[in-house]
């Protein structure tokens, strides 16, 4: 940077061909995307962990002895739902209704909880059982994976939260827009991981 | 970054403009770059309560003979239903972000590939090798 020609007095004005028409309007939404690929790996680790552990019993209770899939069926159900009344408040996003947005929220974040809840009753019934993470190698990597997963679900729910009180108080403006389409994919993510959480885990573990 | 913002601000604005002028299919994303509509939405949950209660059925009901055939069966309607799931909820396509979402959807899923099966390939190897353990597994 010792000589810079283009700024010596009396030269040409610099021509720059770059007229920002190629930049992507939101960045922002790909920043998310690449997070949500980020927290992909996560997760992937700790079904790799789940794999290669979740038939270590260490002599104690295995997942046939332990789930509750009629439970895990209704856990399952909470989440799609809360999924497709995302899904409607989007489409009340679209056609600019904020208290459409602001009742839909409400509703996917009472199945969230209500998803919460039975997890964390879950939870509660195996550490009562004394099938707790200190068990067995198989019930260390469990609660990591699905503990990891419900906590991503409460921070999504305490976001969740968060926009409704920015909605009631800003309105539908471009900012929360943007906010409820990232929490959007946050959310539908966390579903696609629930898929591989009720496969791999719960119905593959009940297998004899 | 004041330029730049302004910059920003100014193609948001004529974009809202030219969506409003051109009255496309959705006049009212303007600003921001999404799409959904109710018949997407719709198909898709019904579509993955399908791909989850089918599953649920197998296990659950017994179904099929073998533990290995039950467990192929339902991790191919997993694949299927993250497939739903990524097409009709978070409608990922090789359009969004001009193909960059995609790019690095595949990435991701090139190295998850690589990382779980590498993983549990070793680690079998490794638990072959290790104490023999067989006789645990079969006792009650």
């Amino acid at each position: 940077m010792s000589s810079s020609p283009t700024l010596a007095a009396g030269a040409e004005a610099p021509v720059f061909y770059d007229d920002g028409h190629h930049h992507p309007e939101q960045g922002t939404l790909l920043g998310f995307w690449l997070y949500l690929m980020s927290d992909c790996l996560i997760f992937a680790v700790l079904f790799g962990c789940y794999a290669v552990l979740g038939r270590s019993y260490a002599a104690g209770p295995s997942g046939a002895d332990l789930f509750d899939l009629p439970l895990v069926a209704a856990n399952t159900a909470m989440l799609l739902f809360s999924s497709i009344t995302y899904g409607f408040a989007m489409l009340q996003m679209q056609a600019g209704r904020k208290n459409g947005v602001l009742l839909w929220l409400g509703i996917t974040g009472l199945f969230g909880l209500a998803f919460l809840s039975l997890e964390l009753y879950e939870f509660a019934h195996l550490i009562h059982e004394g099938a707790g993470p200190q068990r067995s190698a198989f019930l260390s990597s469990f609660f990591t994976l699905v503990g990891t997963h419900g906590l991503h679900v409460t921070f999504g729910i305490i976001w969740l939260v968060t926009l409704m009180v920015q909605v009631n108080r800003g309105g539908l403006i471009l900012e929360n827009k943007r906010r409820l389409v990232c929490l959007s994919m946050f959310w539908h993510f966390l579903d696609v991981v629930w898929i591989g959480v009720f496969t791999f885990v719960y119905l593959m573990g009940t297998l004899p | 970054m004041s330029d730049h913002r302004t910059h920003v601000v100014e193609t948001n604005s004529h974009l809202q403009k030219r969506g409003q002028g051109h009255h496309d299919h959705d006049d009212h994303h303007g600003d921001i770059a999404y799409h959904a509509s109710f018949k997407g939405y719709l198909v898709g949950f019904l579509l993955s309560v399908v791909l989850t209660a089918i599953p649920f059925w197998l296990v659950m009901a017994k179904v099929l003979p073998s533990s290995g055939a039950t467990a192929a069966v339902i991790l191919g309607f997993a694949a299927v239903q993250i497939v739903v799931h990524m097409v009709y909820f978070l409608h990922m396509n090789a359009k969004v972000e001009g193909g960059w979402s995609m790019l690095a959807l595949i990435f991701t899923a090139g190295v998850v590939f690589i990382m779980l099966s590498g993983s549990i390939w070793v680690m079998y190897h490794l638990n072959t090798n290790m104490m023999p353990m067989h006789d645990m597994r079969t006792a009650p």
